[in-house]
């Protein structure tokens, strides 16, 4: 390997190392400070050096992994996710009683699967990422060893590795039709194959694997629960830098290689997108837990995307890029609310315990709101720009059934959000609950992210600029398929008899 | 930049009202008054100048405008700009904003800080949405507006605010999405057309589409304005909403809020979809009517103060509707008296009856009666504002409602007639409300204090703009008639161009 390929790799050498260095500062002196202070400058340091990589970018690494703008963009958000979720976790760890310092050290080898996934270019590394990021997943979901943690992480366990099944037994059937497992090389391939049911059949069960990541309906059954059960900063982990990684890569996977050009593809995805929609939003209205709202919340929001997702073409992954970053900024600072109010032994998450907070605690539950709001898409914030994006990509694409959808659903999910808003302004109870001072570094981290918030929601344009220029991937088929052709494709019944593929295939060749 | 300052200085205030509130009850209440009289200050003097500048052939229409590009990627742009028509709905905003900071002196005693921030969040709101002319800025203000309501209703309101609240909210963001669904698509067919990405006002006028496109984006916009307006079938958050608010939040719902919607009509339905506007005019027309009945039979069905008024509302707005729809002069003329009338009458109203219930603690008016003796200056101007408001000539809302008649009768004389019969059930509840309130005998002994000094601060320059309405109206015409040449011309231009075609 040579001297350049090491270097391109060096976001995922340095977490790599922190994790090594972490553990054995670990053997040496068990401190809770020094383990998070190490963990959050290697994170800080593989930032950097994002960065530092960006202009060799883009480079091919062995056939595993393409370390370019697209991939790095991603790394950068999903370290400096970490970075917020390692700050997070200092005070909520810090009063439990067991030992806290390997937490840190599952963190970072979870953050280098999801490097790992958003760079991959081949199944393998894809395969190898996911495992990485899901076998930390399971001890850091079951971290803190009571009843309901253990449980999550059971249920995780088992269905993750269910689904890992799945995932393994799609790419053999890829294999076995194509003979290839690099993403680059399946384009080519994939057109001239003889049996493209063999093919379809692979990538559908990788979309259930993807799909159980993701925590889309019908394969959302774990989300609340582990939501739930998980300490709240790894519940923030699973809802932000797990999911935004493997989203990344499920652009990568469809796109690069053209797959989304199947009609059967098509529309499982757009199966998916309605039924997350609608039961993401429909199931929230029926939950009292905070962490539940949310995992619903997140199921709906990735609905969302995927209508942008369907859109195709570069305005799509524009928009899911835009989203994904704004889905991150207000899920980190909702967790991150939900984190400062709990402490290791409980978390904040009935309902009750967000009685009139505003009254109580001014600025936590201002930051809060102000999450709430971005999640429901109101304006000033991010979460109204990415809700324009999905529906501007819809748009583009002249889906008008599921945009439509997506505000009738987006408009249910309001109610829930606006429940919580409630409770938070709603006259505070008799009863005075002891209240924690904020920690500097939570503090700190909240700061930031609702700066970013109202800041990106207000004046998008840099983070705009910084998407064109690195968000996007090079997508396999015509940017937007004519419209005309796409509403008879999707109006018509006859056009599933006519062909198994968009006409838009012929003509990118 | 001094349409920046309109918007910018209400957000300030209501920042610095929400901040010093810890230092003292009264900071609040005097800052947001500061801000509000020096935005009324500002609105004026522009009214003053424009007195000279559009008098004299101007080539514009366009009495002031800041324009500088926001999100490039989207062709977005941050586009204010004022002609007679915003001018007189911005003044109307300031004005109504000074009356609801006077009204909630003594209401309003807890959270006093955060009130007052949403206070004038809100009101800054609805002035960007009387100066946006790019439909995304439009769309940023008309959602912005809607969040302080939401918690103006929700934590001041009444018994039932929480229900209420969530009401309000849900109606107008799901007619809200699907305007923004309909922005887009104008949007993207705009890109079609003619390769711009723009959601600049300005370009996407005269946007070519077929006819079933015009159609369904333009039901898109109508659905959000009629629920704002509100128009029958969409109405029902209204009574909630208006009842369960606090006196100030009333008093905005009716005077501003309201005429947001007949706003988004007239700046952006017909000119933007003229062939649209015109094939909808029929239904546009029976609905103003259903609403004009309807609103004025459940008003008479009422026992609750608060609520007869927010029906009179939809009963006003009906008119509203029918001047618009009917688009001539007449008609327009009307429609425009009308919203501002009934943003002075009905916001009176409102106060009125919200320092009733501060004295008596109650809007049931099965409580109330004989109050005329314990307080008869109170009286004199509720009567005044109830004869206001059914339409008494030589008030202003009879100057409206008999235009938009006038404007009616030209497309229909049935539509006409059966509106006509609107003012005569006016008469009924107006008169009904007042006969159980302040005649009759005083049942339940009430000895109440009159009009404070500060009450009656508000309520005379109520009554004086409504008899300057109602007796000399021609300088509110003068004002807006350019705007209004302006819209007709507009909504005229793509006929021609398909025409051409």
């Amino acid at each position: 390997m040579a001297y350049a390929d090491c270097f391109t790799l060096l976001p995922l050498i340095l977490i790599a190392g922190t994790s090594i260095v972490v553990m054995l500062a670990i053997a040496f002196k068990r401190n809770h400070a020094l383990a998070a202070g190490l963990t959050v400058a290697g994170l800080v340091v593989a930032f950097i050096s994002v960065l530092a990589v960006t202009p060799y970018a883009p480079r091919h690494v062995t056939a595993l992994l393409i370390i370019d703008r697209y991939a790095l963009f991603f790394m950068g958000v999903t370290i400096a996710s970490a970075v917020a979720i390692a700050m997070l976790a200092y005070p909520y760890f810090d009063k439990h009683a067991g030992h806290r310092e390997e937490l840190y050290v599952l963190l970072l080898i979870a953050t280098l699967g999801c490097t790992v996934l958003v760079a991959s270019s081949h199944l393998a590394s894809f395969f190898l990422g996911l495992e990485t990021l899901s076998v930390s997943l399971y001890a850091m979901i079951g971290y803190l060893k009571d009843r309901k943690s253990l449980e999550a992480g059971i249920k995780y366990l088992v269905l993750a590795a269910a689904s890992s099944a799945f995932l393994l037994f799609g790419m053999a059937l890829i294999y076995a039709d194509l003979g290839t497992m690099e993403l680059a090389r399946m384009v080519d391939l994939s057109i001239m194959t003889s049996t493209p049911a063999l093919l379809i059949s692979g990538i559908v069960l990788i979309i259930t694997g993807i799909g159980f990541k993701l925590g889309v309906v019908p394969f959302h059954l774990w989300t609340p629960d582990v939501y739930e059960g998980a300490p709240a900063p790894v519940t923030a982990f699973i809802a932000t830098v797990s999911k935004v990684a493997i989203f990344a890569l499920l652009l990568r996977f469809v796109y690069q290689p053209g797959l989304h050009q199947y009609r059967a593809v098509f529309l499982v995805w757009v199966i998916i997108a309605v039924a997350s929609m609608i039961a993401g939003n429909v199931l929230a209205l029926l939950q009292t837990n905070v962490k539940r709202i949310l995992a619903y919340s997140s199921i709906a929001h990735f609905g969302y995307m995927l209508v942008a997702f369907l859109a195709r073409g570069s305005m799509a992954v524009e928009a899911v890029t835009f989203y994904l970053v704004a889905y991150t900024v207000t899920t980190l600072g909702a967790f991150g609310v939900v984190t400062l109010l709990s402490t290791s032994g409980r978390d904040a998450d009935t309902l009750d315990e967000y009685r009139g907070l505003f009254w109580r605690r001014p600025l936590v539950a201002g930051i809060f709101t102000l999450m709430l709001l971005s999640l429901a898409g109101i304006p000033a914030t991010m979460g109204f720009l990415g809700k324009f994006y999905v529906l501007a990509a819809g748009a583009s694409a002249a889906q008008w059934s599921l945009v439509i959808i997506l505000g009738m659903t987006s408009t249910i999910g309001l109610f829930y959000y606006l429940r919580i808003l409630v409770v938070l302004y709603s006259e505070a109870p008799e009863r005075e609950t002891p209240t924690q001072p904020v920690v500097p570094a939570s503090g700190l981290v909240l700061a930031v992210l609702s700066a970013l918030l109202v800041w990106f929601g207000l004046y998008p344009a840099p983070l705009q600029d910084m998407i064109q220029r690195n968000g996007v991937l090079a997508v396999a088929g015509s940017p937007a398929p004519e419209l005309d052709k796409l509403s008879q494709h999707i109006d018509s019944g006859a056009a599933a008899a006519r062909n198994t593929r968009l006409p838009t295939m012929h003509s990118s060749k | 930049m001094i349409l920046v300052w309109l918007i910018v200085i209400p957000l300030v205030a209501g920042i610095l009202a929400w901040l010093t509130a810890r230092w003292s009850t009264q900071f609040p209440r005097w800052i947001s008054l500061a801000a509000m009289a020096l935005d009324l200050i500002i609105s004026l003097a522009v009214w003053i100048r424009s007195g000279t500048t559009v008098g004299a052939g101007a080539t514009t229409v366009w009495l002031a405008e800041v324009d500088s590009s926001w999100v490039p990627r989207f062709g977005i742009h941050f586009h204010l700009a004022i002609d007679g028509l915003s001018l007189l709905m911005l003044v109307l905003t300031f004005f109504l904003g000074i009356m609801s900071v006077l009204c909630s002196w003594t209401e309003i005693g807890e959270k006093i800080g955060f009130f007052h921030f949403n206070l004038m969040w809100m009101l800054a709101g609805i002035a960007g949405v009387f100066l946006a002319l790019d439909l995304f800025l439009f769309y940023f203000a008309w959602e912005l507006m809607l969040i302080p309501m939401y918690f103006l209703i929700a934590i001041w309101g009444h018994e039932r605010r929480i229900y209420a609240a969530i009401k309000f909210l849900l109606f107008t963001q799901l007619s809200g999405l699907l305007m923004l669904i309909a922005i887009l698509a104008l949007f993207f067919m705009h890109h079609q057309a003619t390769g711009v990405f723009t959601f600049q006002y300005g370009d996407l006028l005269g946007t070519p589409l077929s006819s079933r496109a015009e159609f369904w984006i333009m039901l898109g916009f109508i659905i959000a304005f009629a629920v704002k307006l509100p128009v029958v079938p969409l109405h029902s958050w209204l009574p909630d909403a208006h009842s369960q608010a606090s006196t100030a939040g009333s008093v905005i719902l009716a005077g501003l809020l309201l005429k947001t919607g007949a706003y988004g009509l007239l700046r952006f339905v017909v000119p933007l979809f003229p062939n649209g506007a015109h094939e909808f005019t029929p239904v546009a027309l029976v609905l103003g009517v259903i609403g004009i009945i309807y609103g004025a039979v459940m008003a008479f069905a009422q026992t609750d103060l608060k609520r007869l008024v927010a029906y009179t509302s939809v009963s006003h707005m009906g008119f509203v509707l029918l001047g618009i729809f009917s688009w001539n002069a007449f008609g327009l003329q009307g429609a425009v008296m009308s919203m501002i009338c009934h943003g002075l009458s009905t916001g009176s109203l409102f106060i009125l009856v919200g320092a009733l219930q501060e004295r008596i603690h109650t809007r049931d008016m099965d409580r109330m009666g004989g109050l005329w003796t314990t307080v008869p200056r109170f009286s004199g101007a509720a009567l005044f504002f109830a004869l206001a408001s059914l339409g008494l000539p030589g008030l202003g809302d009879f100057v409206g409602e008999f235009l938009v008649l006038l404007g009616s009768y030209q497309l229909s004389v049935g539509i006409t007639v059966v509106a006509a019969f609107g003012i005569l059930a006016s008469t009924f509840y107006a008169l009904r409300m007042v006969q159980r309130v302040f005649h009759g005998e005083n049942t339940q002994h009430w000895q109440l204090p009159d009009l404070s000094p500060r009450e009656a601060f508000i309520v005379a320059p109520m009554i004086i703009a409504l008899l300057w309405l109602g007796l000399y109206p021609q300088p509110v015409f003068n004002t807006f008639a350019p705007a209004m040449q302006n819209l007709e011309r507009l909504a005229n231009l793509p006929a021609v161009a398909l025409q051409k075609r």
